[in-house]
């Protein structure tokens, strides 16, 4: 095809290792082959991703899984529908702490291999101990209300018998400031994207105590996130980005380009860290401190329909927490707005496939606490939580 | 007569800040209040109780004031981004010009786009300035990020100058990063928490 048959995407990001996707199919001719031109804007927080996607600067943005779902039910600012047309990948976060907080949790019980369970229950026997002495609440941080990383430590908590909202604080901080944030004993503790544990782990300055895999196993972290406008007006070059990102996927999961996608990922146009920072994740293999152990982690799975194929289970899922937590009251005509948000459809077109043949095991039976998610029944599944706002 | 609207400018870029009150003053708008500093920004924010926000896109403060904004009674009054998600050709003309705005529900729309046009009318004017200017800028703000840095951590950790600087130095080198970077985000971080 000739140079005018080529069209152009505009795809905000946050340095993040989940932005890889996008990277590598910009970078490595994956858009290119799909006659796509896609240029990368990095930005400095998820409220400027959201808006320059409403506003139409960027035509699709790595986003957090819950944002598509927020901005069509119109409960952020700027709201326009939107839909997760795919996800960038499965795993993604873990929670560390600072090394302080980890020799208090050590010395309770703490699982060093991050077992959520028992490493839950240390902090719980921990942040009533510090509460009996009259000493003040642990403090923790994530990177947006509306993400994976916030329902995600407060499911934890929550299933230990911690208040959320009320036995510990939660503050909101962009992902690159965590590391120093702890450093600096400005919070305890925080729950985001690698690689900005693993920097805390190598500088000797925090230790992961669990991570997101073992809390809600093989569950979406980022999704390519497209305004409904955008995708209706442009199916054709809709469905050629996700070719080109699913061929991006193959070639990050391949062993041999690992050392590679670390440098390419480093570099100072997105993460701007070390290659050293983003291997640990990379390789599915975190090193929870710094003299380990080192534990099989799917912090970063690729390729494969179950790692990018739109759920509405897992919609439903993030739903049912902003219901708990009071981001919204439960509204049944919310429900078929949030399947379709993460209907597997723009996927399934895309790769020339049947939506039947996508759907994975239940995604329900996979929390840590095995209280099993009843997609069918979300107001009763929030209300049978003891712990919710 | 109405009364003054209280207007909020939080802009750690002093030059563009002042050059947006300067023109909100000549509008005839007197209380326009700026924020530099980002230390202590939320209880800032509950003591001034402004009309209206106007807030650079680049501050990475902005997913945490918009949480504050849901969830923290320090607020008093409800707060929305921009003042009528209907008026589309504002609210991207704001985004495109690098600038966004948060107003207390309920404020008339006459009473709130003139701010907003000239809030982005000065950020484009700003955006002209010759880029001669802003290094110079730069290289004045790094030293100056550094010694605020260093007042943190003598400040939090009780060490001495010396040592908060050592400090720095063995962060920065062991994470394989400039001085500046990491007093950066240790200033920026400072800020957002210490409310």
């Amino acid at each position: 095809m000739g140079q005018g048959s080529i069209d152009s995407v505009v795809a905000g990001f946050i340095p993040l290792l989940d932005s890889a996707l996008l990277v590598v199919a910009a970078t490595r001719g994956f858009a290119e082959d799909q006659n796509i031109d896609l240029r990368l804007i990095r930005e400095t927080s998820w409220a400027n991703i959201r808006d320059r996607i409403a506003v139409g600067h960027f035509d699709v943005a790595h986003m957090l899984g819950p944002m598509p779902i927020a901005a069509s039910l119109k409960i952020t600012t700027l709201a326009v529908p939107m839909k997760a047309a795919m996800f960038l990948g499965l795993g993604g976060n873990a929670i560390t702490v600072s090394s302080a907080l980890w020799a208090d949790m050590q010395a309770e019980g703490a699982d060093e291999a991050g077992e959520p369970g028992a490493t839950g229950l240390a902090l719980a026997r921990l942040v009533r101990k510090r509460a009996d002495a009259g000493r003040p609440p642990l403090r923790f941080g994530v990177v947006h209300p509306f993400s994976g990383h916030a329902y995600e430590l407060r499911y934890w908590l929550a299933g230990v018998g911690i208040h959320p909202d009320r036995d510990v604080e939660i503050s909101i901080l962009p992902p690159p400031l965590m590391p120093d944030a702890l450093t600096m004993h400005q919070i305890d503790g925080y729950c985001v994207g690698e690689p900005w544990n693993t920097l805390s782990v190598i500088g000797g300055r925090g230790r992961i105590v669990t991570f997101k895999e073992a809390i809600w196993r093989a569950s979406p972290e980022k999704v390519l996130g497209v305004t409904d406008s955008w995708a209706e007006r442009n199916p054709d070059v809709l469905h050629r980005l996700i070719r080109a990102l699913m061929q991006a996927a193959d070639w990050c999961a391949d062993p041999a380009n690992l050392e590679d996608l670390a440098g390419l990922l480093a570099g100072p146009e997105f993460l701007d860290c070390t290659p050293a920072a983003c291997l640990p994740a990379l390789r599915g293999r975190l090193s929870l401190g710094r003299e380990g152990p080192e534990v099989e982690a799917d912090v970063f799975r690729v390729s494969g329909h179950e790692a990018h194929c739109p759920d509405p289970r897992h919609g439903l899922w993030f739903y049912s927490q902003m219901v708990r937590w009071g981001q919204t009251g439960f509204v049944p005509a919310h429900l078929p707005l949030v399947r379709a948000i993460y209907s597997p459809d723009i996927y399934a077109a895309a790769l020339g496939i049947a939506p039947p043949a996508l759907r994975s095991a239940d995604p329900g039976s996979r929390f840590f606490d095995g209280v099993p998610f009843d997609e069918a029944h979300v107001q009763d599944y929030v209300n049978g939580f003891a712990i919710r706002s | 007569m109405t009364p003054a609207l209280s207007i909020l400018v939080i802009d750690d870029n002093q030059i563009r800040a002042s050059i947006i009150e300067q023109g909100l003053r000549d509008a005839g708008h007197f209380r326009v209040i700026l924020v530099h500093e980002m230390d202590g920004l939320v209880r800032r924010i509950a003591e001034i109780d402004p009309d209206v926000i106007v807030i650079d896109l680049e501050n990475p403060n902005r997913d945490r004031l918009e949480h504050m904004f849901q969830v923290t009674r320090a607020v008093q009054r409800p707060i929305a981004m921009f003042v009528d998600q209907s008026d589309a050709g504002s609210i991207e003309a704001a985004v495109e010009a690098g600038v966004s705005a948060y107003v207390v529900d309920g404020l008339k729309k006459e009473r709130v786009k003139p701010i907003l046009d000239m809030a982005i009318s000065r950020f484009r004017a700003y955006s002209r300035l010759t880029a001669e200017l802003e290094e110079a800028r730069n290289e004045l703000a790094e030293r100056k990020t550094i010694d605020r840095a260093k007042g943190i951590l003598m400040k939090t950790r009780g060490i001495s100058e010396d040592e908060a600087y050592r400090l720095l130095r063995k962060t920065a080198m062991n994470q394989s990063r400039k001085i500046i970077e990491v007093a950066q985000s240790l200033v920026i971080a400072s800020g957002l928490l210490g409310d």
